[in-house]
């Protein structure tokens, strides 16, 4: 993962990526007797692998395109790359367009979006640490960390943004619907990640690349929470993963209860509206909706609000179930359950502490505040407003940038190398804030700081300004949700089964994710195996070997028999074989000579 | 020392004319005698080879280490390597070691079984050195007896049918390359190796019954090394052979078959068709680029569903083969290096993968792979040597199956993005099929009677997987071992079709205008 966030060319990622792809192969796998795990390695594994299939086809076309695979050769061509056409597939397409959408299935593939998802929620056959890593800190959020690493490109390619904040709302939501009804208590937070990855490719599909890095940073604190805290509960519960066995276990492992509360609270993002402060989801989650509304299309905007309030359902539902209510199921596993050692507790404080107060304390840097976030990301300060005027003045904006930044770029990277040393401590987070190099300032403007952003893209500035009612409508969702949850876990338990029945068949949709395994195992596994076993007895076997047999064995012995034939020991046959011969001559040459 | 090259190459004949006249009897003894003779030539050839390798110039392109004698009827001995022979010379001599190795517990004629590796290592090396078409066609050629023999003799149940098919289906490739050999040598009067790759075959386009063949003399020729290549790598559609063979093929043969005699065709195809023939080889590029696309999706997608373990091994081999071919005919620096990367790190990886097989199967005798599972509770070495070889040759990065794979697919992708884009999904597939197996044989329960009592890998089956990690891992992580001693060589070849495309080319366009300009008047 580190030679993934560090590499400075899209082989060494490359590496990276697929390394990641291997160690969680082999995480999920860990239970190797259990063979629900090891289908789950393997279908994260393969399915992982349809990802590559387009990154690696990125890669190979923006070195057939920059001729080079070093992101600063590549960002600084970025803008005559925009110019490009690129014949694929027989059809042309403007280059840039099809490097980032090839670029975005990878991207899909590793975090989980909606078509290529279905690993993920499989991946919790894995042990519960594994989950945690997997989801917050590592794999998932490579997918992100691509899109992000590779703005210069994205910036020049609108279509395949749109695509990106279509799939990426499409997936929130679609995620966020199956989570509210699944019973497995990791399955619920595995589904939260892939709606939350959602929340993140719509950021960073509508141009605000620091927003989905802000929420991909506060996500990992309190998924991670959240996972180890179900941990924490499947080991009181003597491996228990049904929530429908859980309930009132509040009092028996009061810690637990507690960081799952934080890590609860910052995922639905409870927070005062309109002002900094709340949970690191309230933070980063409102940043992206106001962006959304700004930066994207109406679709994306409901979709991401409509999401946030079935989050705040089922994160609220998963609390209620486990820690609220009778004890249900086994009474004897209940009577036995107890707090989890000091071990695990230690990292859910750290967590909870992360969930808290990360989105306050990074903010600005992210979001907030536009100066700080260009100086955070390295970029040259002043580039937008420069752009825009130059703009004004009549040239092409590339072309603008490009001059003016030549005459900044002195007294840009001095501003920027010494901010990165003053603001030493958050790059010392963990965070790739990139500290500009004397190659980055030599490069063109696009390959300049962490992240790029297209003069005119002014998502951020206008989503500072979204209506009220914007701001505000995420937590309303939230409180929607809540209240709903609380409704039908706390006040009327007998209601979620009333509405199974009447909604059967929605249940069942939901409860069998859409039935995308289902369909994928038809369209795609089957026939492959089909055609396989088609192409290996018929194929090889009939078509080849037999037409080679045949000929071997048919014709051949054909011509010998006919062979044979001829020397079947009667003079006749001899005698009338050379009289024919000698008239075959006779004619050729009269013909032959009469010609001459 | 100025015969190094044949020394190399003849010193395996040596070991096996030594085990032949001076080894009598078939006890213990003497069994144990032939195979220690065997191993301790082997490992000489390759102390010898090592030399080349150290007095090899990487800067140059050109041969090196070249011998020249008069040999018999005007036909002379020539011997050269370059940056892209050497590697094939270093592989075989590399492996041979640890395939004799493999066949310790072998006890029928063993003495035999010895005579015929030794040999066929001394024609194996021959063919990577020879610079002389006639010895090029006899090593190519002799070197079928051998393996013949190894199939037919030492084979599994089916073995008559595997190894005529073997034989035959090879053969006949090389009957066409044989008469394009004396054609050759019709037009252009010699039969050295590098006057030829100099020698400009017309490529002038005429009738044959009616039908314009593009490219002319040189399609024909082309189509008849074509042909023998073909076979020999195997492609699709003439692959059919090789699962056959590998599966009746005793353990060590399918190593030997997998890693060294399958890059013959490859080799071939960089010798001979494309600095000999360069226009054909640009015209039907398309051709071998789209069957190379079709064998690596239809063979893995076989592969997927095969019940034999070295059947799916043996089709996931054409599909790596596939990216070879590939690689080659994208006709351009990226591909062709990656065909030769891909071809060395396939030696290493299909050869283990083989020996893999080999290790269960002597404890089993059984390939099937529904008879094992769960092998990781009783055979954790094993595993994960078996893990390590299945993700190099799913191509992981990291390991060499990475590096090849990359670099032949991003040089298809700048001749033809379809081409691309259908030979990458062989990239899923690959994954798919390779821990399909791994899941079912090693993965799960240890369930099966049978496997109760299976022991690990002893310490002589470690040794011998020992250098296969070390290279693998060493050539995944640093391809420059390979990359910069095929460069030069790689990039004049190249630059040779290039020059001779474009000066056809030129060619073409002032013969339509001349033919253009009375017109006009």
């Amino acid at each position: 993962m580190l030679s993934l966030v560090t590499a400075d060319n899209l082989v060494q990622m490359f590496f990276g990526w697929e390394g990641v792809g291997v160690a969680s192969y082999l995480l999920i796998g860990f239970y190797y007797r259990k063979p629900s795990a090891n289908a789950a390695a393997m279908k994260a594994f393969i399915v992982n692998r349809v990802g590559d299939f387009g990154f690696a086809l990125g890669i190979f076309a923006l070195f057939f395109l920059a001729d080079s695979i070093n992101f600063s050769d590549i960002f600084g061509a970025a803008p005559q790359i925009a110019r490009m056409q690129l014949e694929f597939l027989g059809l042309e397409f403007r280059a840039v367009e099809i490097v980032s959408v090839l670029l975005f299935i990878g991207a899909m593939g590793k975090s989980a979006q909606l078509l290529l998802h279905t690993w993920l929620p499989d991946a919790m056959e894995g042990p519960t640490p594994v989950s945690a890593l997997i989801h917050a800190a590592t794999m998932v959020t490579a997918g992100v960390f691509l899109v992000c690493r590779m703005s210069p490109i994205l910036e020049f390619a609108p279509d395949a943004k749109s695509i990106i904040v279509f799939l990426g709302a499409t997936t929130a939501f679609y995620a966020a619907t199956v989570g509210l009804v699944q019973n497995d208590i990791k399955r619920v937070i595995a589904y939260s990640t892939c709606s939350q990855l959602g929340y993140m490719f719509v950021a960073a599909g509508s141009g605000v690349y620091s927003v989905a890095m802000f929420h991909l940073f506060t996500h990992a604190f309190f998924k991670a929470l959240l996972f180890l805290g179900a941990g924490s509960v499947i080991h009181a519960m003597h491996h228990e993963q049904d929530m429908r066995n859980y309930g009132g276990l509040r009092k028996k492992i009061p810690y637990t209860y507690w960081a799952m509360m934080i890590g609860t609270l910052a995922i639905t993002g409870v927070g005062i509206p309109l002002t900094s402060i709340g949970f690191a989801g309230f933070l980063s989650k409102d940043a992206i909706i106001e962006s959304a509304y700004a930066g994207a299309t109406p679709y994306a905007f409901w979709l991401l609000v409509l999401a946030a309030a079935m989050t705040s359902f089922y994160s609220w539902r998963l609390m209620f179930m486990t820690f609220f209510g009778k004890p249900r199921g086994d009474h004897h596993t209940h009577d036995h359950a107890h707090e989890s050692p000091g071990v695990m507790l230690v990292p859910l404080g750290v967590l909870s502490l992360g969930a808290i107060f990360a989105g306050m304390l990074w903010y600005a840097p992210f979001f907030g505040d536009e100066a700080r976030m260009q100086r955070f990301f390295g970029m040259p300060v002043t580039v937008a407003e420069h752009g825009a005027e130059a703009e004004a003045a009549g040239h092409g904006p590339v072309d603008a940038v490009a001059s003016l930044a030549e005459g900044d770029l002195e007294h840009a990277a001095e501003a920027v190398i010494e901010d990165t040393l003053t603001e030493g401590e958050h790059a010392d987070m963990g965070e790739e804030a990139h500290v500009p190099t004397a190659v980055d300032v030599a490069v063109a403007p696009p390959g300049m700081g962490a992240i790029y952003m297209a003069p005119g893209n002014d998502v951020i500035d206008e989503a500072h300004h979204a209506p009220v009612w914007v701001k505000v409508s995420p937590f309303v969702a939230m409180l929607i949700g809540l209240s709903l949850a609380w409704l039908m876990y706390i006040r009327r338990p007998e209601l979620p089964a009333a509405l199974v029945r009447n909604q059967r068949p929605l249940y069942n949709f939901l409860l069998n994710k859409w039935y995308f395994d289902e369909l994928y195992d038809f369209l795609f596994v089957r026939p492959a195996q089909a055609i396989g076993r088609f192409l290996w007895t018929r194929g090889d076997g009939n078509v080849i070997d037999g037409g080679i047999n045949g000929v071997a064995m048919g014709i051949v012995p054909f011509f010998t028999r006919l062979a044979g034939r001829a020397q079947n020991g009667y003079v006749f046959t001899y005698a009338f074989a050379m009289v024919l011969g000698l008239a075959l001559i006779l004619t050729w040459m009269t013909l032959a000579g009469g010609a001459e | 020392m100025g015969n190094l090259l044949s020394l190399t190459t003849f010193i395996p004949l040596l070991g096996a004319g030594i085990l032949a006249l001076f080894l009598r009897g078939d006890d213990a003894a003497a069994q144990r005698n032939a195979k220690w003779v065997a191993l301790a030539t082997t490992v000489f050839t390759f102390a010898v080879s090592l030399f080349i390798l150290a007095g090899f110039k990487t800067d140059a392109a050109g041969f090196q280490f070249v011998e020249d004698r008069q040999w018999l009827l005007g036909m002379r001995y020539k011997m050269g390597v370059d940056g892209i022979s050497l590697l094939f010379v270093m592989l075989t001599t590399f492996l041979m070691p640890l395939v004799i190795a493999a066949c310790w517990d072998v006890t029928h004629r063993v003495k035999e079984y010895m005579i015929a590796f030794l040999v066929l290592e001394t024609l194996m090396i021959g063919v990577f050195v020879a610079l002389d078409l006639v010895l090029f066609y006899l090593f190519f050629e002799a070197g079928l007896i051998p393996m013949f023999l190894i199939i037919g003799i030492w084979g599994g149940k089916n073995r008559i049918y595997a190894s005529f098919k073997f034989f035959l289906y090879t053969f006949l490739g090389s009957v066409l390359m044989l008469v394009a050999m004396v054609a050759m040598f019709a037009q252009a009067g010699t039969t050295d190796i590098p006057t030829l790759m100099a020698y400009n075959f017309s490529a002038e386009s005429f009738p044959i019954l009616g039908v314009q063949i593009l490219g002319g003399v040189q399609t024909l020729l082309w189509f008849a090394f074509f042909a023998s290549f073909a076979v020999k790598m195997p492609m699709w559609p003439v692959h059919t052979w090789l699962p056959d063979a590998h599966v009746q093929a005793p353990t060590a043969g399918s190593v030997v078959l997998a890693a060294i005699l399958l890059k013959m065709g490859g080799y071939g195809f960089l010798r001979f068709s494309l600095p000999m023939f360069p226009v054909a080889s640009e015209i039907w590029a398309p051709l071998v680029l789209w069957l190379s696309a079709i064998a690596i999706v239809y063979t893995s997608l076989v592969a997927l569903v095969q019940k034999d373990i070295k059947k799916l091994i043996a089709y996931s081999s054409v599909a790596h083969m596939g990216f070879v071919t590939a690689g080659i005919f994208a006709l351009n620096q990226q591909g062709l290096d990656g065909a030769v990367f891909q071809m060395i790190s396939h030696g290493f990886i299909s050869g283990a993968l083989f020996l893999g097989v080999g290790v269960i199967y002597d404890r089993m005798h059984t390939r099937e792979i529904d008879a094992y599972g769960g092998l990781v509770n009783r055979m954790p070495a094993y595993a994960a040597v078996f893990l390590l070889f299945t993700m190099a040759n799913v191509g992981l990065p990291g390991t060499s199956g990475f590096v090849g794979e990359f670099l032949t697919l991003m040089g298809m992708f700048q001749a033809n993005t379809w081409v691309a884009a259908v030979a990458t999904t062989g990239v899923i597939f690959s994954a798919a099929y390779a821990l399909f197996l791994y899941r079912r044989v090693v993965m799960g329960d240890l369930i099966k009677e049978s496997l109760k009592s299976i022991t690990d890998m002893t310490a002589r089956e470690k040794w011998i997987f020992a250098p296969l990690v070390v290279m693998t891992i060493l050539l995944g992580v640093y391809p420059s071992l390979v990359t910069d001693i095929t460069g030069p060589s790689v990039a004049r070849l190249v630059d040779q079709v290039e020059v001779a495309v474009a000066a056809h080319g030129s060619e073409n366009a002032i013969a339509s205008a001349t033919a253009a300009t009375p017109a006009q008047h």
